[in-house]
């Protein structure tokens, strides 16, 4: 992991603050995840210089961007960054390739590593080159659009939102896009969005923000099994295991993946043994027994350990546990909860209804 | 038919515009871009001095010029102090007079456009590595196109078609500061109706082509439908 | 009891209405820009006299004359000139024989810096100028005239590059008056002062009539003033030695 990312922001506008102090890792995705007012993208563009705080520092791999203390002010066109706009906001009077060589022509021939080649490539934008922004589909555009922060070869990528204004369908179109970049682009990449969806398939480190504020910033395994945030109480709460393919049972058209303390079975994945793999379990798959269930339809039943237990006040209880070395949360009813008994430390088996893929 | 005392008024009526349109140009643009971004509480004021010669009668700004430009104003002696001497009856003048007087049809429509472009490709811009004078002429001046377009030629049709501002700091001087509406009004004025009639024909058919260039060939690509 | 209830209300509005037109009349009367200020002193001496009111049009004669041959409503007009009130008899706008001279104008050489015109007019041959102004000869008489007193000078030639020209009389006093032109030919009743008949302000000389040909201007009844009395009455008063007193006051010279 290279240097890591500093940035303090306050910044006051009356109805809404802004008051951060992050931490941020030098590589991987970075989601920035809140409602809408929550203030994520108001850091994202303080973070670009789009917006300036009244009190900031920020420091990217080294270099100060931002210091009020020192009136230190970098404007945005002197920071090495890339950024995705929620509307691709391509140059409407250039065509994808003159958009792709805008920022290219700018920054100094040294410090680009990127091969635009590659680049276009991997967007899949290359029978576009000669098209005008408004003979592009919505997904096409964004597409573009990352690939003409990326040409730049940033110090990082600042993303806002880039799928919100798309349907389900161009959605499905660009995230294989977005995790190949994660894989292939040795580029911290900090990633806007109100999706838990789009948290789960792209996260390495998860900052969660409420009103201005960051109510926690950790690694994405950690971050959402917690249950000091409000994320856990969620219908759609759910965690998210990192595994590698262990075994393929053809015959009965499954896989076996393994994870750190345990393995799962799944429906067959067409994948190389050894694959790394992002499983998600959402909260209302896992049910809770206190001994080893004999006869059951479920194949994924595991020991594990109560490690935390919140009541929502609305008949709902929100268990963690530990499954090997992983974390896991499980929405039981209250009753249930009561019935068995439930406490800190308990031993006890889950079963974990359904899983999905996510990559 | 058109007398060459006719002709010469056209010519010089086509100069003073064609300056006067290129320094409108000039002044305007940075005047329109701040008037497009700003949120000063200056800018309804300046809005409104720019707008003023719309609703002035013309003859009143012409005096105010006659006045404030002649040898007991400030601007004629400021003029006088710099060795210029005072600029009524002048083409240099008349050149002022008419970008004071044309300067909101140049100005609101640059405004218009500068402001339906908005913030975003400003941004854009300034992520992919350009400083604000680089984006203004790589991306502003491109997306603002039909309002440049616009602007110019309402700016010169606006000048070739004054006449009450000219009027009254120009002078009437043959060949200097006669221009051809001014002539067409001595025409009627000397009862020469039908030399006014070739002359004021021309104008008119020069007014009508400039507006069916705005409202037909311009028409098919507006600043709005760009950005989208 | 119906019909009174009903009709009382029209008959009253009616009656509002006629007033004016049956005991005091009023005349739409189109008047050359020079004779603003006497013009504007007679048309209250005459309501005042005669219960009748005027209602005054100043501009160039020129203009006057193009609007009344459009049809302009226009009842009396006295027009700076006698070439216009004529030229509009010959086309049958005017009740026949109706024009008279109501003044004679004065042209006066005036700067708007004291001691810059003698008065003798010797500047126009020795001075250091850069701007003359006069009205535009080809429409305005007293352009006209300003050129006949050039050429008896024998300057106008000379002169000439440096005319600037004013769209009337005003607008010429208005190019001296601002100082952007250093003198200029402008009319007497702009810039004499009625307490003592002199020039008011800056410096001028009144220009002998010998040096230019007769500056009547004519005045004249129109076929649309013909059958209103307040027209009629105007006329007369124009004549009138009310009238003529303040047309003298103006630094006019009477009709002989």
């Amino acid at each position: 992991m290279t240097q890591p990312i500093t940035a303090r922001f306050q910044l006051d506008y009356g109805s809404f603050q802004l008051d951060v102090d992050l931490n941020l890792p030098g590589a991987g995705v970075t989601v920035l995840f809140g409602h809408s007012g929550s203030g994520k993208t108001t850091l994202l563009r303080c973070i670009a210089g789009l917006q300036q705080a009244q009190q900031g520092f920020l420091k990217i791999n080294g270099k100060v961007w931002q210091d009020t203390e020192h009136d230190v002010f970098l404007p945005t066109y002197k920071r090495s960054l890339g950024y995705v706009f929620q509307e691709a906001n391509l140059f409407p009077h250039l065509t994808v390739a003159g958009n792709l060589q805008f920022g290219l022509k700018r920054i100094a021939k040294s410090s680009g590593t990127v091969d635009l080649q590659h680049i276009v490539e991997l967007l899949g934008i290359d029978h576009l080159l000669d098209r005008t922004p408004d003979r592009l589909s919505g997904g096409e555009r964004q597409r573009v659009a990352i690939a003409r922060a990326l040409a730049l070869s940033p110090q990082v990528l600042l993303m806002d939102e880039p799928l919100a204004s798309l349907d389900f369908k161009r959605k499905q179109e660009i995230l294989p896009f977005l995790s190949r970049l994660h894989q292939q682009l040795n580029i911290p990449v900090l990633y806007v969005t109100h999706s838990q969806q789009e948290v789960a398939q792209l996260a390495d480190h998860l900052v969660i923000l409420a009103e201005g504020r960051a109510q926690a910033s950790g690694s994405l395994m950690e971050t959402l099994s917690r249950l000091d945030v409000p994320l856990a109480q969620d219908r759609e709460a759910a965690t998210v295991w990192q595994v590698s393919i262990a075994e393929h049972e053809a015959d009965y058209h499954l896989t076996r993946v393994e994870f750190d303390g345990g393995s799962l079975s799944l429906t067959a994945i067409d994948a190389p043994i050894g694959s790394p793999l992002r499983v998600q379990i959402y909260a209302r798959d896992v049910s809770i027994a206190l001994e080893a269930p004999a006869a059951t339809s479920i194949l994924n039943v595991l020991p594990a350990t109560i490690t935390g237990i919140a009541d929502d006040q609305g008949g709902q209880t929100v268990v963690r546990l530990q499954v090997g070395n992983q974390p896991l949360l499980a929405h039981i009813t209250r009753k249930s909860a009561i019935l068995l008994g439930l406490h800190l430390d308990m031993p006890v088996y889950v079963q974990i209804k359904g899983t999905s893929i996510l990559n | 038919m058109l007398s060459p005392s006719d002709l010469e008024t056209l010519v010089l009526t086509f100069k003073v515009a064609s300056i006067a349109t290129a320094m409108m140009l000039l002044i305007g643009t940075p005047l329109a871009w701040w008037l497009a971004r700003t949120h000063s509480g200056w800018k309804g004021i300046i809005n409104a001095v720019v707008a003023l010669p719309l609703v002035l009668p013309p003859t009143v700004l012409g005096f105010y010029l006659l006045v404030l430009m002649g040898p007991a104003g400030a601007v004629g002696k400021f003029t006088s102090w710099l060795g210029l001497g005072t600029l009524p009856f002048t083409f240099t003048g008349l050149v002022i007079a008419s970008v004071l007087y044309s300067m909101p049809f140049v100005v609101q429509p640059l405004q218009a456009s500068f402001t339906t472009i908005g913030e975003q490709p400003l941004e854009a811009a300034a992520t992919l590595r350009a400083s604000p004078l680089d984006t203004f002429f790589s991306v502003i001046i491109p997306l603002a196109k039909p309002g440049f377009l616009t602007a110019s030629i309402l700016g010169f049709a606006h000048t070739v078609g004054e006449f009450g501002v000219v009027l009254m700091v120009g002078g009437n001087i043959p060949g200097k500061t006669r221009v051809v509406s001014v002539q067409i009004y001595n025409h009627v004025e000397a009862l020469e109706y039908s030399e006014a009639h070739w002359l004021a024909g021309c104008l008119l058919l020069f007014s009508f082509t400039v507006l069916i260039i705005l409202y037909t060939v311009l028409k098919t690509q507006p600043v709005a439908h760009q950005l989208k | 009891m119906l019909p009174s209830r009903f009709f009382r209300p029209f008959i009253a509005t009616w009656l509002i209405l006629l007033a004016p037109t049956s005991w005091a009349a009023t005349t739409l009367v189109a008047v050359a820009s020079d004779f603003t200020k006497p013009m504007t002193e007679i048309a209250a001496a005459f309501e005042k006299a005669t219960g009748h009111s005027a209602k005054l049009s100043f501009g160039s004669s020129g203009k006057a004359f193009a609007q009344i041959q459009s049809g302009a409503p226009f009842e009396v007009y006295l027009s700076a000139s006698e070439k216009y009130p004529l030229e509009l008899e010959k086309t049958g706008f005017t009740v026949s024989d109706t024009h008279f001279v109501y003044a004679i104008g004065k042209l006066v050489l005036w700067s708007a810096m004291p001691g810059y015109v003698d008065d003798q007019g010797k500047i126009l041959t020795t001075g250091n100028f850069k701007h003359v102004a006069l009205a535009d000869p080809a429409h305005a008489p007293y352009g006209v005239v300003a050129e006949d007193v050039m050429k008896s000078l024998g300057v106008l030639d000379k002169l000439r590059p440096l005319f600037v020209m004013g769209e009337n009389i005003s607008q010429t006093y208005q190019f001296v008056s601002t100082g952007n032109a250093e003198l200029g030919f402008v009319g007497l009743a702009q810039v004499i002062d009625v307490n003592n008949g002199k020039i008011g302000s800056g410096s001028g000389w009144i220009i002998p009539d010998n040096l230019h040909s007769p500056f009547r201007q004519m005045a004249v009844l129109l076929k649309t003033g013909a059958e209103n009395p307040a027209a009629l009455a105007l006329v007369d008063f124009l004549k009138s030695p009310t009238a003529l007193a303040i047309i003298e006051k103006y630094g006019f010279g009477l009709p002989k």
